[in-house]
């Protein structure tokens, strides 16, 4: 066991510690805040690079490239649970991506954030997602990885709720956490589950762990109530975080609202790493995915792996329908990360982990590309996210015009020279030779196509012809300060960043190509050798060449529609929109899918809990009541009887007595006189008697 | 066996305190609360040194006193702790602390208020650290009386009418549990818990009652049930358990908020230690005979309740509905670990695991509660007696430290991993889904609900346009900083480092596990 594998625990700790220095310094403190989160995401950065090299040497060597280091957490009855973290070519590969894209966009965050009262804050939050993204990464635990999982989501509750003054940011975060907690509930009752089938939640522990042989022999043959495998359940519940995670269909919903955020938030967390960890997630847990009990060791389908892949499938085309009609720089972006997300979701259900990992990686180079592009367009807009006031930004930000453009290229997979054609192709690639359907494959076609053809539109919108900026309306959200009427370039640190991730784009397709598969070898240990006879596979060559020619057809009928004219003003009609008000109108507002929810789920739950607070005030309660007052009507009754039947009598037999003692008080008045009077009345009556008695 | 007396002289340090604080303190608030603080840090120091020295591998009872009392009616003084026990004490022992400091908004015969605070603690500790039920009964249901003040006396509008109904509601619960008692005492002649358990576990308790009392309408099965039915009403009034809490929210909505962090922190773990205490070692066969419908109470409690939280509008109504959902949890792990008695040691591991995650969970949400409700009584200070979910705005903006500590104690609630909530709550969940997965499952919904209350008051109150009512709303001073700071502080450590706390209740929930038998 070498220092950078007993020390790897470092990589997410510093951005940590830098996070909760951060949260402890005063608002004034920027430089010391930004400088230790930079710091620390540069030193994770290092450590993570010597990790990735470690492991390459490793394999180079022939040596098992997995190393695991366990600890204990806590105690229960006999047992410890344990934690731990990992090493393996997919953590390496994730640590290195997610530590430079980081840091990238925690420089340009600089820049962007600069005249932002609460800059301070930001970097505290930004660090703390850094620690938590990588703590998933490295997590050799199930519960570890769930753990940071939620802390991921609350960093992106956090950074999306930034500007918390606005309403809109308030309510999108505080959706954004919710419907990732839908899934992630799955998540922990699949969690739960696999604890109690497996006994562990380590993913590898020397043969015990939960994604070994042992154990998946187990769970595979456990036949549930419903006639499905274990593994078959459990893998769907966690597939259930996954998809919350990664704004799969129907759990989508939140990550278009989450471009309420600032723009490097939707860059680092809504674009490159988090919304990735749903697909790392299951990239994580694909030995339980495609756990199956029959023979043969190659990819047989599985359920849940069925699942996934037409999950990914729809989600893609669905999204990238959506992305067409929308108008904000941002949404366009953020529905196009949801398309690509289902692209890396097929690729893993339909060809390995290596295929949708490969996605992942390009994707996040050129998505926060894109995104860092967007934000350098919106601050030199002063805020302003409609592309309709956009155009003719090419004069006034040539950097920023042609890193976008080299972002765009990659995203529709325009052939050979951008890392994007590579990574898509061999989603594609496996999707056409999928035993179970080739329907995702067409999917995953039109989605290209479409791609391809919202992205020129986009870029047409933006860069092209002159520009329709409005100052007076531009909303100044962030850079009041310094408004001024006409577009200008950001400043170095922000164009910086994105020249580095324009040339990864590009660049970073040819470590994964068929001829030399580099990528996909790494992650499987396996040697690579440089093999240009790969080209001549069957199918192969006719997919790349498909869907080369849907990106150009795809290019061509952007430019068909929006660049052959140019666009003569920010209220002229969609010219594609125009051909079908409705169909486009549709799109526009997502497949109402947001109304729909709100008519039907949301109103459910408040019924509800209207209905709960109903029961507690009028049932429970009024069972209460009733009991108390039936007691209290007991009582009065008992009253009732005391006071008119026993009291009666004993009131009367009292008044009795009390009324001759009264008469006999009479006898007693005390005065002399009426004394005097008696015995003179009686004297006379005595007198009176003796002598009526005396004459008888 | 009976070395220096530590749990009755912590039982009358609160004792003490409430009479100095009437004789010294009757006419000044600020003596009254200072004098008050410092008897309850005493009793926190000493309950302290009991935990530095108690033995935590051992799962037996510890620090045991037991001096004969009334010889014909097998009445002993009889006082002792285990792992449990322990976890009562302490988690007590900070909660009042926090209810004296959350009072200084109390302005009328502070005196009577802060001695009636101390009685109450005093009551509390009598009542974990009694083994016998004769002395143990005294101070459960003593207890009712400095509450009962408490809420009436310097509550709300309608306090009146809510501290009546605490008062008479718990009572009858009690009385019910008072019969039962008797009716076993009547038939064995013991009073003292263990006693009572074992003979439980030997199965010799319910054919005794069954021979002495004659009751010939009712078969054996019957009489068992009955009894158990009996002592059940006590503790699920207490805790309470869905459709037996009306009483409690508007209690905790009613009485002064320190008040109400004494209730939720600590008085309504009563009903839990007897749950654990009492029902389970003593009339755990009858708990597994009617598992079925128990488990769709502690589901209903879950659910319900969590949703009727969210349709409240005020803060302290709120929380008292999410802590019957968070306690609800804890009897759902309480009813699944009767499931499956026999000796299989997979299902006893879950078992361990569910009951340490409720040991981990009802002093978790001491923690949190009390800490929740705390926040509540400085808005209130500051407000002037506002607490209503749409009478605020924006104020994160004018309050920003007050936010994150209260951000933090809100996500505790939530469970969000890290913070204390989590691992009670994962254990719990983890422990009874292979015992009772339908009854597990259904109650997910109480989490989730339990997140979007909690978003929504981080939304409604802290967050959107600033309510310009609260421009000037001053934020934390450096006092209520330095003195939040050691619970927000404990909910960081509890999250990182639960074994905190498990490390001295495991042996004796391992033991309580094992005595399951029958």
């Amino acid at each position: 066991m070498t220092w950078i594998v007993q020390n790897l625990w470092l990589v997410p700790a510093l951005p940590t510690v830098a996070a909760g220095i951060g949260a402890l310094a005063r608002r004034r403190n920027r430089v010391l805040a930004a400088s230790l989160a930079i710091g620390s995401m540069s030193v994770s950065f290092l450590l993570s690079v010597v990790a990735f090299a470690h492991v390459l040497s490793l394999g180079n060597r022939g040596l098992a490239t997995r190393q695991v280091v366990d600890f204990r957490w806590f105690q229960f009855g006999n047992q410890w649970l344990k934690l731990g973290w990992m090493l393996d070519p997919l953590t390496a590969v994730m640590l290195v991506m997610v530590t430079f894209v980081g840091l990238l966009i925690f420089i340009y965050s600089v820049g962007y954030m600069e005249h932002d009262e609460n800059f301070t804050r930001f970097f505290c939050f930004l660090a703390l997602f850094a620690g938590a993204m990588l703590g998933v990464v490295l997590s050799n635990s199930l519960l570890l990885l769930f753990m940071c999982w939620e802390l991921v989501g609350l960093t992106s509750y956090l950074l999306i709720g930034f500007w918390y003054h606005k309403p809109e940011a308030a309510a999108a975060a505080k959706k954004a956490f919710i419907v990732t907690r839908i899934g992630d509930l799955g998540f922990f009752l699949g969690m739960a589950w696999l604890y109690a089938q497996s006994g562990t939640l380590l993913f590898y522990d020397n043969g015990a762990g939960c994604l070994e042989h042992a154990a998946l022999a187990v769970l595979v043959v456990h036949v549930t109530a419903v006639g499905m495998a274990a593994s078959t359940g459990i893998a769907l519940l966690i597939f259930c975080g996954a998809a919350g995670k990664s704004g799969q269909v129907p759990l989508h919903v939140w990550l278009p609202d989450a471009m309420e955020g600032p723009t490097p938030v939707s860059a680092l967390i809504h674009a490159a790493t988090m919304v990735a960890a749903g697909v790392f997630l299951i990239a994580r847990v694909y030995p339980l995915m495609s756990a199956h009990a029959g023979p043969g060791l190659g990819l047989t389908p599985t359920t849940a792996l069925i699942v996934v892949t037409w999950v990914g499938a729809i989600t893609a085309v669905f999204a990238a329908l959506i992305a067409i009609a929308q108008y904000d720089i941002k949404r366009i972006l953020a529905y196009s990360t949801i398309s690509q997300l289902g692209y890396m979701m097929m690729g893993l259900g339909v060809g390995g982990v290596a295929v949708g990992m490969f996605h992942l990686i390009t994707h996040a180079f050129f998505k926060s590309l894109l995104f860092l592009g967007a934000g350098s367009v919106i601050h030199g807009c002063n805020g302003e996210q409609d592309i309709r006031k956009m155009g003719g930004l090419r004069k006034f930000m040539p950097i920023t015009f042609l890193a976008y453009a080299v972002g765009m290229l990659a995203l529709c997979g325009f052939p050979l020279f951008f890392s994007g054609f590579w990574s898509k192709d061999a989603i594609l690639h496996a999707a056409s030779t999928w035993s179970v359907s080739r329907t995702p494959y067409y999917l995953g076609a039109f989605g290209a196509l479409l791609t391809a053809f919202y992205m020129t539109r986009q870029v047409y919108y933006v860069f092209a012809g002159a520009s329709r900026l409005d100052a007076s309306t531009a909303a100044s959200a962030h850079a009041s300060s310094h408004a001024t009427a006409t577009p200008h370039e950001s400043p170095a640190i922000m164009t910086i960043p994105l020249t580095i991730l324009a040339a990864f784009a590009m660049l970073l397709g040819f470590v994964g190509t068929p001829a030399w598969p580099w990528f996909q070898s790494f992650l499987q240990d396996r040697g690579v050798a440089l093999h240009l006879a790969a080209f001549s596979e069957p199918g192969l060559l006719p997919v790349m060449l498909s869907s080369s020619l849907i990106v150009l057809l795809g290019l061509a009928l952007g430019w068909w529609f929006y660049g052959r004219k140019p666009i003569a003003s920010a209220e002229a009609p969609d010219s594609f929109g125009r051909l079908q008000p409705h169909a486009f109108s549709i799109l526009g507002h997502a497949f109402y899918v947001d109304a729909l929810y709100r008519a039907t789920l949301l109103r459910l739950n408040a019924a509800w809990s209207r209905i709960c607070d109903w029961l507690d005030r009028w049932v429970w309660n009024g069972a209460v009541q009733t009991v108390s007052y039936t007691v209290l009507a007991f009582a009065w009754l008992d009253n009732l009887v005391d006071t008119k039947v026993v009291n009666a009598g004993f009131d009367e037999g009292c008044e009795t007595v009390s009324r001759s003692g009264q008469v006999l008080a009479l006898l007693q008045g005390g005065r002399v006189q009426s004394y005097l009077r008696m015995i003179g009345v009686a004297l006379v009556a005595l007198a009176v008697f003796l002598l009526w008695g005396a004459t008888r | 066996m009976n070395a220096f007396p530590w749990l009755t002289v912590l039982t009358l340090v609160p004792v003490v305190g409430a009479l100095f604080v009437l004789s010294f303190g009757g006419s000044n608030k600020h003596v009254a609360r200072w004098l008050a603080l410092i008897f309850s840090f005493l009793a926190l120091a000493l309950t302290l040194s009991l935990w530095g020295h108690f033995a935590p591998a051992s799962g037996a009872l510890q620090f045991q006193q037991q001096v004969p009392w009334i010889a014909a009616l097998g009445v002993e003084y009889h006082v002792g702790i285990d792992g449990l026990g322990l976890l009562m004490l302490l988690l007590t022992s900070i909660v009042v602390p926090i209810g004296i400091l959350a009072s200084s908004q109390i302005q009328e015969r502070a005196g009577l208020y802060f001695s009636l605070m101390l009685l109450l603690q005093a009551c509390l500790f009598g009542t974990f650290t009694a083994l016998n039920f004769f002395h143990w009964f005294i101070f459960w249901e003593l207890s009712l009386i400095p509450a009962f003040f408490l809420i009436k006396l310097w509550g709300g509008s309608r306090s009146t009418a809510a501290a009546t109904q605490f008062l008479v509601y718990t009572m009858v619960g009690s009385i019910a549990l008072l019969l039962s008692f008797l009716a076993i005492f009547l038939a064995t002649g013991k009073f003292d818990f263990i006693d009572l358990a074992q003979l439980a576990q030997q199965g010799q308790l319910m054919p005794a009652v069954i021979a002495k009392l004659d009751w010939h309408r009712f078969t054996p099965h019957h009489v068992a049930l009955i009894l158990f039915a009996g002592a059940f009403l006590g503790f699920a009034v207490k805790v309470p358990l869905v459709p037996f809490h009306t009483w409690l929210p508007s209690a905790y909505a009613e009485a002064p908020t320190g008040t109400t962090i004494v209730l939720t922190g600590a008085m309504s773990k009563m009903g839990l230690y007897g749950f654990l205490r009492i029902l389970l070692p003593i009339f755990g066969a009858e708990m597994q005979q009617v598992l079925t419908p128990l488990l769709w109470l502690a589901v209903a409690t879950i659910v319900l309740s969590a949703y009727a939280a969210l349709a409240q509008k005020d803060l302290k109504r709120i929380f008292a509905y999410s802590s019957i959902n968070h306690l609800g949890y804890c009897l759902l792990a309480i009813f699944s670990v009767v499931k499956f008695t026999g000796g299989d040691a997979a299902l006893t591991t879950e078992k361990y695991a569910a009951m340490n995650g409720v040991m981990l969970q009802i002093f978790n949400h001491a923690l949190t509660a009390a800490t929740l409700f705390w926040f509540v009584a400085m808005l209130e200070k500051r407000t002037g007696g506002l607490r209503g979910l749409n009478d605020f705005g924006g104020l994160r903006k004018v309050v920003p430290v007050f936010t994150g500590l209260m951000g933090i104690a809100l996500f505790s609630s939530l469970g969000l991993p890290g913070l204390n909530g989590f691992v009670g709550e994962f254990l719990i969940f983890k422990g009874s889904f292979p015992l009772v997965s339908w009854a597990t499952s259904i109650s997910l919904l109480g989490l989730l609900a339990t997140a979007i209350f909690i978003l929504g008051i981080l939304q409604r109150v802290f967050s959107g346009p600033l309510n310009e009512t609260w421009a000037t709303l001053p934020d934390l001073t450096t006092v209520e900083r330095l003195s939040l700071a050691p619970a927000i502080a404990l909910m960081f450590v509890l999250g990182l480092y639960p074994q905190l706390v498990l490390g001295f209740v495991n042996s004796t929930v391992m033991q309580m596990v094992q005595q399951l038998k029958f």
